[in-house]
């Protein structure tokens, strides 16, 4: 099965609307309602917080504010993962950002609390905020470490001599903007009192961080902590953590020993759970007259939340995609009293990529060279800063088919040379590559008397396709069709995980389902030998094959389902897991990613600059790959937010008041149906021995890696006008399009 | 429409809320429900009926998640008030089909991967329904060649435009056109 596009496995359940989300779980009973207040200053104290009219309103049973929310746990910087950490609310009159909450209104019911939150009155004394990043991005410091525990600089050899010796040099600046996750369920939580203990439906990514974070917050043992997430409705890096909505529903729930539930809205969730960084790049080639790289810089400057720090690792795929003997990277902060950065699909590597694969764009054109020749060229055969060998690195492969497939060749050798109609036609390409990661993740596969395989574990689904591939992975290492595979999912009362982000969660969960059922085929095997009544009774197990249901060695063979039956009539189970990379030698001994090539056209009205996507393909290498349908899905989909991170999203801080002023739908602009034309995604057969035992590495952010870049690039052959601050909208390529003729 | 003074619905004193009571139609079923006068339609079906299969992503009509069919024409629900629907009969995605006897509209979602967290699929299968329905009647749309023309031909453009008020953030786009494409050359 594994390798096999099987249909979602909770497709039916999806599309029927019969999943239940966080938010419409009702096994608790009518549960009460709350609704946040959020500060309408950016920096400041609150000087008096008049809570009774809200108090009197109809159906209101609780108002929250600093003054009467419980103590909480405080944020402890000694465990390693923000997402860990205790995340208290209310915890005094200071505000730290626009829209962090000052108050919570719980009613019977939501029109209720929404209403009596307007009367909630809320009088500040307003401090200087940091709101402008461009005015702060000379007030920098150096963070100790940035993102995922990398460095926060590298230098390798002498750069300023190798590029100040180069035949061609690239010097230039790239911004990227605020960015957010947004998934399409908003950040919401229903809290259930029992007893002493606390069940939470909340909408998560890892379980894990989830029951801890809540249990430090509320100062209870992480045991009363039942953590309940079936199914969530996208995250992207929103949800990897939780956020105030959770720990307000759940101080409220154990106030009024009622179930309370609280969604953000849509406005809210701009303000409160964090942002991709906005950044300033500056991006150095050096090259030889043949396109060899001689020296390559990537410095980078963003913003941060001052107390509580993100430094985005956006530098950090430039130290393993192209050779060159001189290097440097480094990531700067600059502090504002905006909300805090966090981990946007892809970290690092989207906006990274755009400026290091636009610059690279740069160069092939100052060289006259063909984009794809110069990635070629620059081709290393280790990891050019660790040193180390690549575990299985494809980019040529995925170049060079990407382009035949594409029809690379019919290119437009100059910028602005093609017209179709009122367009000006483009191509345009970029490389991708992104690190892969491995974590700790344990997973428990069940096989019932009759036969059917149960997994648990705490791993979620966030529309990764989870539920369908550990299908495949039991239904392969058990000999199982996969209607006889049951797999339960997000609760934290099964064996625990690192959950789903980073692109880890299918190689990390099917690794330890894999485990555990070739541990359960052991228990299987070692009943059959000493059970008299098998006809396996004293063969050799080292010859047993599972399949269709049955253990067969040699000629003799038995249902498993009756060997469980007779030997485990309650059952049979057993565990698997991955360790953290860091204590797997081959993630030290080898530079293991999975890798990429785009290819875009596009059309930019020749009038209006108006610039329509055309068509797209993308070839990507990632080991081997459990269910191509799933994977295809999640690599089209991250190139869609490549689209939409050149071409459309943008979040805007009002410099008065450090607020989101393009806090919506409708005017944070994503890609809709109708910006997305023909898109296709191939992956390359592979297997990867030394990412883990099956071969597979991620997929889910790979897709956004290079995307916008294949995109900006198209731009500027299209109309030979390089932008470099994204996104690439109409007023900065307007003016320097190629007059017309009469 | 009625109204029926119940009173405060919590244990605070204060100024009561007059609930009002409606009847309507639910996939083929009559319900009479009591509800605020601030309550959407989405939230009379998420809250009040529990059919929470219809999502709320925006609650400002700019997602598209929340689509029903009201009179077999696709609306948000989040932007009309449940008092607005006195013996109007609404479709939601639990009465196109069950996961055991799907709608072909959900089958073909289904079939091409035309989604992934699921969040937004019932509104977009709702609205896709829905659309369909609108190119039968021969209703142009921005990406139509011949506005005039009494037949719309379905080209993906087509699709493309008259879907584009339902947002996939997981980017399903390519899958959902595939997917309704399929539909409509089957039939409904």
């Amino acid at each position: 099965m594994i390798g096999q596009p099987l249909n979602r496995v909770d497709g039916p359940s999806k599309v029927a609307g019969r999943a239940p989300y966080a938010y419409e779980q009702w096994e608790a009973g009518q549960p009460l309602y709350g609704f946040i207040v959020g500060a309408t200053i950016g920096k400041g104290r609150i000087t008096r917080i008049d809570t009774e009219s809200a108090e009197r309103a109809p159906g209101v049973h609780m108002v929250m504010t600093h003054l009467n929310a419980p103590a909480q746990g405080p944020r402890d910087e000694s465990i390693p993962f923000e997402y860990w950490r205790a995340q208290p609310v209310l915890t005094g009159p200071d505000i730290h950002h626009y829209g962090e909450p000052v108050a919570l209104v719980v009613a019977t019911a939501l029109e209720q609390a929404r209403a009596a939150a307007d009367l909630v009155e809320v009088e500040y004394t307003r401090g200087r905020g940091r709101f402008n990043f461009a005015e702060q991005e000379d007030e920098v410091y150096i963070p100790k470490v940035v993102n995922a525990g990398l460095p926060t600089d590298t230098a390798v050899g002498d750069f300023d001599a190798g590029f100040d010796s180069a035949d061609v040099r690239i010097d230039q600046y790239y911004t990227t903007p605020y960015e957010f996750s947004m998934p399409m369920e908003p950040h919401a939580c229903l809290v259930e009192p029992r007893d002493e203990d606390l069940v939470v439906y909340v909408s998560c990514q890892i379980v894990d961080a989830a029951q801890t974070s809540i249990a430090s917050t509320l100062g209870l043992d992480p045991a009363r902590v039942h953590v309940v997430t079936p199914f969530v409705g996208g995250g992207f890096g929103s949800k990897l953590g939780i956020h105030s909505e959770t720990i307000l529903a759940a101080l409220a729930a154990r106030a009024l020993r009622r179930p309370v539930k609280i969604a953000m809205t849509r406005q809210q969730i701009f303000q409160l759970v964090g942002m991709r960084p906005t950044s300033s790049q500056r991006v150095r080639l050096g090259a030889g007259e043949d396109g060899r790289l001689a020296a390559i810089a990537h410095d980078v400057t963003m913003h941060t939340n001052p107390d509580v720090e993100y430094a985005e690792q956006t530098a950090a795929t430039t130290r393993s995609l192209y050779a060159a003997p001189h290097r440097l990277t480094s990531h700067r902060l600059a502090p504002l009293d905006l909300p805090r950065g966090t981990d946007v699909r892809a970290p690092g590597e989207a906006p990274g990529m755009l400026a290091v694969e636009s610059a690279m764009d740069e160069l092939a054109h100052t060289l006259d060279m063909d984009p794809v020749e110069l990635r070629i060229r620059n081709e290393p055969t280790v990891d050019p800063e660790r040193d180390v060998p690549y575990s299985d690195r494809h980019l040529v492969e995925c170049l060079r088919e990407g382009a035949r497939r594409f029809g690379w060749e019919h290119r437009p050798a100059a910028p602005a040379s093609v017209r179709d109609g009122r367009w000006l036609v483009g191509y345009g390409m970029s490389a991708a590559i992104r690190g892969h990661f491995q974590g700790p993740t344990a997973a428990r596969v069940r096989l019932e008397a009759d036969g059917t395989a149960v997994v648990e574990t705490d791993m979620t689904d966030l529309g990764t396709g989870t539920y369908t591939v550990l299908t495949q992975v039991v239904a392969d290492g058990l000999g199982l069709s996969p209607d006889r595979v049951r797999i339960e999912l997000g609760r934290s009362d099964f064996p625990s995980s690192w959950g789903s982000g980073g692109s880890w969660g299918a190689t990390n969960s099917c690794t330890a389902v894999h485990r555990a059922c070739l541990a359960l085929r052991e228990k299987v095997l070692v009943a059959a030998g000493g059970d008299t009544r098998s006809p396996l009774h004293g063969l050799d197990p080292a010859d047993a094959v599972f399949s269709d249901g049955n253990v067969g060695i040699g000629g003799a063979s038995e249902a498993v389902s009756e060997i469980v039956a007779r030997n485990h009539p309650e059952g049979v189970e057993a565990e698997g897991g991955t360790r953290f990379m860091g204590d797997d030698p081959n993630y030290t001994a080898y530079s293991i990613n999975t890798y990429g090539a785009h290819f875009a056209e596009v059309g930019v009205d020749a009038d209006t600059a108006e610039i329509r996507l055309r068509r797209m393909l993308g070839v990507f290498s990632v080991g081997r790959v459990f269910n191509p349908k799933t994977a295809r899905s999640q690599l089209i989909g991250g190139m869609i937010w490549g689209v939409g991170a050149a071409l459309e999203e943008e979040a805007v801080v009002d410099p008065r008041s450090g607020a989101f002023v393009n806090c919506d739908f409708a005017q944070y602009l994503v890609p809709v149906h109708a910006d997305v034309p023909d898109i296709d995604a191939v992956i390359l057969d592979g297997f990867d021995d030394k990412a883990n035992v099956l071969g597979a590495k991620g997929v889910g952010e790979l897709g956004i890696c290079g995307a916008g870049a294949a995109v900006a690039n198209a731009v500027f052959n299209a109309t030979g006008v390089r932008v470099r601050d994204f996104p690439i909208t109409i007023e900065k390529v307007l003016p320097g399009l190629p007059l017309l003729e009469a | 429409m009625s109204d029926s003074d119940t009173g405060a619905m919590g244990r605070s004193q204060g100024e009561t809320v007059r609930l009002s009571t409606i009847r309507l139609s639910v996939n083929d079923q009559a319900r009479q429900l009591e509800v605020d006068p601030r309550t959407s339609l989405l939230d009379a079906l998420r809250e009040h009926l529990r059919l929470s299969g219809t999502k709320k992503g925006c609650d400002h009509g700019q997602c598209g998640a929340c689509t029903v069919l009201v009179n077999g024409r696709r609306v948000n629900s989040c932007l009309t008030l449940a008092v607005m629907h006195e013996d109007d009969e609404i479709v939601t995605i639990e009465g196109l089909g069950d996961p055991e006897d799907l709608h072909a509209m959900q089958r073909a979602f289904v079939e091409r991967d035309g989604f992934q967290c699921g969040y937004c699929t019932p509104g977009q299968i709702c609205s896709a329904v829905g659309m369909l329905a609108e190119v039968e009647a021969g209703w142009p749309s921005h990406a139509t060649a011949d506005v005039s023309a009494p037949q719309v031909a379905l080209s993906d453009e087509e699709i493309r435009e008259r879907m584009s008020g339902n947002i996939c953030r997981c980017a399903a786009y390519p899958n959902i056109v595939a997917a309704i494409r399929d539909t409509a050359q089957g039939g409904l």
